[in-house]
This record gives C-alpha cells, structure tokens and sequence, in this order.
C-alpha cells in the first residue's frame, strides 16, 4: 500500500483567544489522507477552522493533539519541503517586477542560473504572464496578481499545494476562467492539490474528493467523491451528475451553517 | 516641465526677480540685504577660494554622523520594539508628546557635560532625529502584511533572510518617510546648534558674520545651505517617488 500524501491522525487545534484569554477549539478531532496526485477540496461553514485546517498541514501551526505526516515523515509545527502554499490575501511581493516575484521562490534552490530562469520563464508561460513579466504587481489586476503567487509557488515545484481559497476575492466570472487555469496546471505538474473554498460549485468543479467541514469545531463529516476524468475544465458544470453532487454538498453543510449564524 | 512646474517655477523666480529689482532700485539697502546675483557671486567665489571648506566640512560630517546615528538605533530600537509590545505601549505617549520638547533647551546642559566640541551638535541633531526613525520604523512594521511573513516561513526562510528580504524591502516606503525626516532634523539640530555656542560649522560662520554686518558671507552661506537641503530632500523624494509609484501608492 502506498503512503498517503498527507495523513492527519486525530488532529485537534486549541487556541487561546479573546480577552481575558479562553481557550477555542477551532478544529477537530480530524482524521484525513489525501492520495498523491489528487484533487482534493474542502468546504465548511465560515469560521469552522478551514484555514487552520490549511496552516496545520502547512506546518505553519502545531496540532494540540493528534499527528501530521507528509509523505510519511511527520510535519513538526515547520514549513515541510516540497509543499507550496497560495493564500487567500495578496501574497505578491510589492517591490519586486513578476520575474523577479516567481523566482523568489527559487533563491535557495541550488540551481544553476540557466536552469532557474528557463523555470520561471516556463511557469509565466503556464499562468499565462509571460507579457507581464517586467510588470509590478501594483500594474496588475488582482487576478494576475494571484496568478503571480501561484506562479511562484509552482516554480518550486511543489508535490504538494495547498490553496487557501485562493480566488475568493476574485467576480465570478474570472474564478471559472481560474479555474480552468488550475486545472490545467493540476494535471500539468502533477502535483496533489488541496484547495479551501466556501464556494460549493467551486469545490464540485475542480476536485476529485471533497471533505465538508461541520460548524467549529470543524470536524470532516462528509467526504463526497466526483468521479470526474482528469481531462476536465469548467464545462463539467453542464455534466448530469454536477447539481446531485453539489446539493448533496449543501445538505450536509446547510445544518452546519445554520448553527453557525446561531439557528439551530 | 510639466504646467504645475513651471508655476512653481514661476512663483520662486518671480520672488527672486523681484528680491533684485527691489535691491537694484535701493528700496532694499545694502546693509539689510544684497542683490541675488551678487549673493550666487559671492558663494562662487567663496567656494572657489575654499575659507569656508573647513566650516562646511565640520558641520556636512556632523551631520552625516548625527543622520548615521539616528537612523542605526532608530530602526533597531523601532524594530525591538515591534516585539516588545508592553514597552512599546508604555513609551507610545512619551513618542506622541517627543516633538513637543524643544530640544535645544537640553543644548546648556550638554555642553557643561561634554564641553564645547562636536559631542553636544551631534547629541541634539541625533536627539531631533531618533524619534522620527522610530516611530516611522514601527508603523512600517506594523504594516508588513502577516501573509509575507507566512510567505517566508513556507519558503523556509531564515529570521535574518526574512528581515532583509521580506519586512525591510515591505516596510521600505514607511522608513523612507523617517529617513527623510532624520536628514532634516540632523541638518536642523546642527546648524542650530552651532548658532547657539560652538566654534566653527556653518551656522557659527552665518552667526558671526551676521554680528559683523557682513553679508558677502552670510547670504552666501544661507543660500548654501538652502541649496545643499533642496538637493537632498530631491534626491531622497525621487527615490520615494520611484518606489512609490511602483507598489501603485502614486
């Protein structure tokens, strides 16, 4: 049996917060493995501890309880190699142009000039900003300007990618087109892809599986497998089984969310 | 030059033109002022025959030092304090209330300490300065998006790489502002100082020629110093203009 990508055992996060400070739970117990390669995304109500969900994986937090592995070794509360985070802020880097955003995430890796800058020339080319690459963020539309995180986080060729509901702040029509586009670099790179949305046909379009989170102390309480082929882009929208799956989706997080505006 | 340069231009030789027809025409005499054209004559000829290149000397080093001084503990210090978020709040008010204080009262007090040499000009300039780099090093801190300082740590980046690549260059345009601000304080806290008590710098020279009405030396020396804190503060806001319109911030 092969290892998982990444694998949560019992995984619960506490914080302290608030004033005086009491203690939260924010997430958990989770149990979770995520297959290599594949496309998994995670939908919750909001405030349910998704994006804990994210930071403890990412190693950018440690779990209260419970173990984290990533390709079997375990992630001590530390940002583990070969995995890349695109978050939900603006992550680009104001004083520098595109070409020199991208191969920030190259500065350490022992690479020969040469071989460095055919990879950031190739990743612009794969999110579509070769044009812009002397181009300051600032010069950018918002959408570019996350492409430009994405394209720096897959320079470094990341096995493992972790979304941070990365087109939220993004009109509905340029998210469909991203997605397309993360599609396309899915398969492309073969990485394994982990995404966090609160937007349920965003999480019915692009995954193979998808975990729904309950209320918080977010828990997965369901996991919803599409079946859908590799070769996909957003189209799979108009396909038969899209309105089942994304409103089996709502059923189990339409409780979920009522107890978190408090109707339950 | 675009429309709003040439009336700024206009504005400033107008004043200049009418300084030297009203010299021209004796409506200002000799005795309180000199003709323009005979003030950038005699800075020419000051310059050139080099009497004053020991009191420009003096005061330009120290400036720079004061300037050097204010900017080295100012960003550290405002960076420890970024940490230190109890002694930060304790000296948030005595920060607030700093440029309420004039300084110079302190200048009597430093000389009896350090005697009259370069120590008590540099002390006050320096003084004048540290707040503003402070200050402003904190609000650039402050303003360094957490998700950068997430960004670093995926990137597996070190305190010290994190520092020099990530919150310097963020926080950049912020400590621009109080850098801007310690070079006009340096400038200001040693020349005034030197008016007060010292013995040589430009302001002394401006002071003692101005005891003894000799204005082919002070006029030169003001313009002087007008001159040398315009091109300063132009080669400073360029340099802010140029990464400010780059993040899109004008």
């Amino acid at each position: 049996m092969s290892v998982p990508q990444v694998r949560l055992q019992g995984v619960d996060k506490v914080f302290m917060a608030g004033e005086p400070p009491a203690p939260l739970h924010a997430c958990g117990p989770i149990d979770l493995e995520l297959r290599r390669g594949e496309f998994f995304a995670v939908v919750g109500p909001s405030g349910c501890g998704k994006s804990t969900l994210l930071e403890l994986i990412a190693g950018l937090t440690s779990p209260t309880n419970g173990a984290i592995e990533f390709e079997g070794r375990p992630i001590a509360g530390k940002a583990p190699e070969g995995m890349g985070v695109v978050f939900q802020e603006d992550a680009s880097l104001a004083w520098l142009d595109v070409t020199g955003n991208v191969a920030f995430g190259l500065r350490r890796a022992n690479l020969p000039r040469a071989e460095k800058d055919k990879r950031v020339r190739d990743v612009l080319n794969l999110v579509g900003l070769s044009d812009f690459a002397t181009s300051y963020p600032a010069q950018l539309s918002g959408g570019m300007r996350q492409r430009v995180c994405i394209a720096r986080t897959l320079v470094m060729q990341p096995r493992l990618i972790l979304l941070d509901e990365p087109f939220g702040a993004l009109d509905q029509q340029t998210r469909l087109l991203m997605g397309d586009e993360l599609l396309r670099m899915w398969r492309e790179t073969g990485a394994t892809v982990f995404l966090i949305t609160h937007a349920l046909d965003e999480a019915t379009m692009l995954a193979d599986r998808i975990g729904v989170m309950s209320a918080r102390p977010g828990r997965i309480v369901d996991v919803v497998e599409t079946h859908w082929p590799r070769e996909r882009d957003s189209t799979i929208i108009e396909h038969a089984d899209f309105g089942a799956i994304t409103a089996r989706l709502w059923h189990t997080l339409r409780g979920e969310s009522m107890k978190t505006i408090g109707r339950m | 030059m675009t429309r709003l340069g040439w009336y700024r231009f206009a504005v400033v030789g107008g004043a200049v033109a009418l300084l030297e027809v009203l010299s021209l025409t004796g409506a200002i005499d000799k005795i309180t002022m000199q003709a323009p054209h005979l003030i950038v004559r005699d800075l020419w000829r000051m310059l050139v025959s080099g009497r004053m290149n020991g009191a420009i000397m003096k005061t330009m080093g120290n400036t720079v030092l004061a300037l050097v001084l204010a900017l080295g503990v100012g960003i550290i210090a405002g960076a420890l304090l970024h940490r230190l978020r109890a002694l930060r709040d304790t000296l948030d008010p005595l920060f607030a209330t700093y440029y309420a204080v004039p300084v110079f009262a302190f200048y009597p007090f430093f000389i009896v300490i350090f005697g009259l040499g370069d120590t008590p000009q540099i002390l006050i300039a320096f003084m004048l300065g540290v707040v503003a780099v402070i200050v402003n090093t904190l609000n650039g801190l402050d303003r360094v998006p957490n998700v950068l300082l997430k960004t670093a740590r995926i990137l597996q980046m070190s305190p010290v790489d994190t520092a020099l690549r990530m919150t310097l260059p963020s926080a950049g345009p912020y400590l621009l502002t109080g850098v801007k601000l310690a070079v006009a304080y340096s400038f200001i806290g040693v020349i005034g100082s030197e008016f007060i008590m010292s013995r040589g710098g430009i302001g002394y020279e401006i002071s003692f020629a101005y005891a003894n009405f000799d204005n082919a030396t002070m006029y030169p020396l003001i313009l002087l110093i007008l001159l040398a804190s315009i091109a300063i503060n132009g080669v400073l806001s360029r340099w802010e203009q140029r990464l400010l319109s780059r993040r899109g911030m004008r």
